[in-house]
């Protein structure tokens, strides 16, 4: 309870202070106009915040009497989460001035968003974990209904507001049963009341409810049902921003929470988070042929990929957490690369994002044209791209763990979902010919599109060493 | 003599009461709040419960936290509530259909 504690939360208290303190600055002098300040501010402190992290980490250590835990799985995570959000909001900068979004809650309710997020990937105890999550939910909320004057944004936001809530009530009633029949709300003092065998019958309910309102905020099938409506009607940069951070931080402490607390009865959830996921590759395969709209698509998109990371959690073992959380850094990169493209979609300066209005964009277009083919072989999972090694790891850890049917839902469920991204490439080089986008972008919105782009081709030859982080931070998590 | 069990089928009852009220009520996006304060409230009387059953302090901890984010959900949740009827002029949950879902 002294300044060691404080020490490993420094991250988290400085970019929580960061926050307040900006708040004040900006209601006190310029109001909106600091919003570019705040913006570019925000996501300097969170790349400097990132690279901290990244340096200073070593081992594994706990803080305020095991409620904080601070290893590289964690950091791992945090790392994520804070480089994407940055982009996100590096990349969202432009859409938000010329659609006259340009207020300064955004960079800060974004900010307050990661901390929870942070403080959520480092939960050792029921109510860090709950804390965490609120944090960041409640920012979340706030943000999908951020155009106040738009039907679509305020009804995206009431109601992802009613189903998180209840979520959040589902994910309290079995943190309250965990209690009660453990005797603690510490991880570690749950796992030694969770063993093989003897799992009480209050405990596995309470393991049920936790695992149903973590599966809503990675918008697992059956609880996905808020994601295609949020994802269209919340203006683009937010919806950029649910789909990669939120995101991670979700899988993680789902991964967290699992292994750390139920890590003894791996039989136990190992069958419910396979069934959570074959449903959701399914699900998010089949319901994304029908979409017109580039963001509902995108749900869809993500609905079916976070089926496919919880893959590597289902498998249960060290590879099987690695190979979640590459396919999460991939899938991370892939997705700001596209929502930069979707962000910069417009027509005769008006926002569009009708799929089919990207007819013939190659022929105007062809670089960038070209980027949005790899990141959408990507997303499909074709080989020779990265998007691909990300599918093989969580399928190679499913075979592993002797769930070959779960291995081959999966390869079924990534030839259904390849339909719809490879529809748009055909129409960016074989669609009629007519009206096209404008040709203009962003300076950031270009540099992250080439940039993943980029990253997605390079990346074969040793997913830029990713895989050695990712086995450490797998390692300390499962014991 | 009441017991634990009196207390967690008090829980119970009232939190599936809750997520009844939300998936079955067709009405007013008021009572979906209820409903979450409902299910709330049932969390809080297990927390209180078991804390008591248990001799240990920290589900009152628990609770007490469960009631701080709880006002700043109502809050929030009310705050996104006033902006939609500002757009839309009404709070019925069929109303809430813009996109399909």
């Amino acid at each position: 309870m002294t300044s060691a504690d404080f020490q490993i939360l420094l991250p988290e208290i400085v970019l929580a202070l960061y926050s307040m303190a900006a708040l004040m600055f900006a209601v006190y002098t310029g109001k909106d106009k600091t919003a570019p300040m705040l913006t570019w501010g925000t996501a300097g402190l969170m790349l400097i915040l990132a690279v901290y992290i990244g340096l200073n980490g070593a081992g594994a250590h706990t803080a305020f009497g095991g409620l904080f835990v601070d290893d590289a799985f964690s950091r791992f995570a945090k790392i994520v989460i804070l480089v994407s959000t940055a982009a996100v909001l590096a990349m969202g900068r432009d859409y938000m001035t010329r659609r006259d979004l340009s207020r300064f809650e955004y960079p800060l309710l974004v900010a307050l968003s990661s901390v929870g997020m942070m403080v959520m990937v480092s939960a050792g105890d029921l109510m860090v974990l709950y804390m965490g999550l609120e944090l960041s939910s409640l920012a979340l909320y706030v943000l999908a209904a951020f155009r106040r004057d738009s039907v679509k944004s305020t009804e995206a936001g009431l109601k992802y507001f009613v189903l998180g809530a209840l979520a959040s009530g589902m994910l309290l009633y079995g943190a309250s049963l965990t209690y009660g029949f453990a005797g603690t709300t510490q991880f570690s003092g749950i796992i030694t009341a969770a063993t093989e065998g003897a799992l009480p019958l209050g405990l596995l309910f309470g393991q049920v409810f936790l695992i149903s309102g973590l599966a809503f905020k990675v918008s697992a099938v059956p609880f996905h049902v808020w994601t295609p409506d949020v994802y269209e009607g919340a203006p683009t940069p937010v919806t950029a921003f649910f789909a990669t951070a939120p995101k991670i931080a979700a899988m993680a402490l789902f991964a967290r929470l699992m292994h750390d607390a139920f890590g003894h009865v791996v039989g136990d959830w190992s069958q419910i988070v396979a069934l959570l996921s074959v449903a959701s590759m399914f699900f998010g395969a089949v319901g994304g042929i029908g979409q017109r709209d580039f963001k509902r698509l995108m749900a869809y998109s993500s609905i079916s990929h976070m089926g496919f990371a919880l893959i590597g959690l289902a498998a249960g073992t060290i590879f099987g957490v690695q190979a979640m959380l590459i396919y999460m850094a991939i899938y991370v990169v892939m997705n700001v690369g596209t929502f930069a493209f979707i962000l910069s979609m417009s027509r005769d300066g008006r926002v569009i994002t009708d799929i089919r209005s990207v007819n013939n964009y190659a022929a105007h277009e062809p670089g960038k044209a070209l980027a949005m083919l790899i990141l959408l072989f990507s997303l499909a999972g074709v080989p020779p791209l990265v998007g691909f090694f990300g599918k093989y790891y969580v399928l190679r850890a499913a075979v592993d763990a002797n769930m070959v049917w779960l291995a081959v839902a999966g390869v079924v469920a990534s030839v259904i979902s390849a339909f719809y991204y490879l529809r748009i490439v055909y129409y960016m080089y074989f669609g009629d010919e007519g009206d096209t986008l404008d040709t203009g972008m962003a300076a950031p919105q270009w540099a992250l599109l080439m940039a993943s782009a980029a990253l997605m081709l390079l990346g074969v030859i040793n997913l830029f060493g990713i895989e050695g982080p990712a086995a450490a931070a797998a390692a300390a998590l499962v014991n | 003599m009441v017991g634990l069990e009196h207390y967690l089928a008090v829980a119970a009852a009232l939190f599936v009461i809750g997520i009844f009220g939300i998936f079955l009520n067709r009405k007013n996006v008021i009572i979906l709040l209820m409903s979450i304060e409902l299910i709330l409230l049932a969390v809080n009387i297990n927390f209180v419960a078991f804390s008591a059953y248990l001799n240990d302090m920290i589900g009152q901890v628990f609770t007490l936290f469960v009631l701080t984010v709880a006002a700043a959900e109502a809050a929030i949740g009310l705050a996104i509530l006033v902006c939609f009827f500002r757009n839309r002029g009404t709070i019925d949950v069929e109303d809430v259909n813009m996109m399909k879902g």
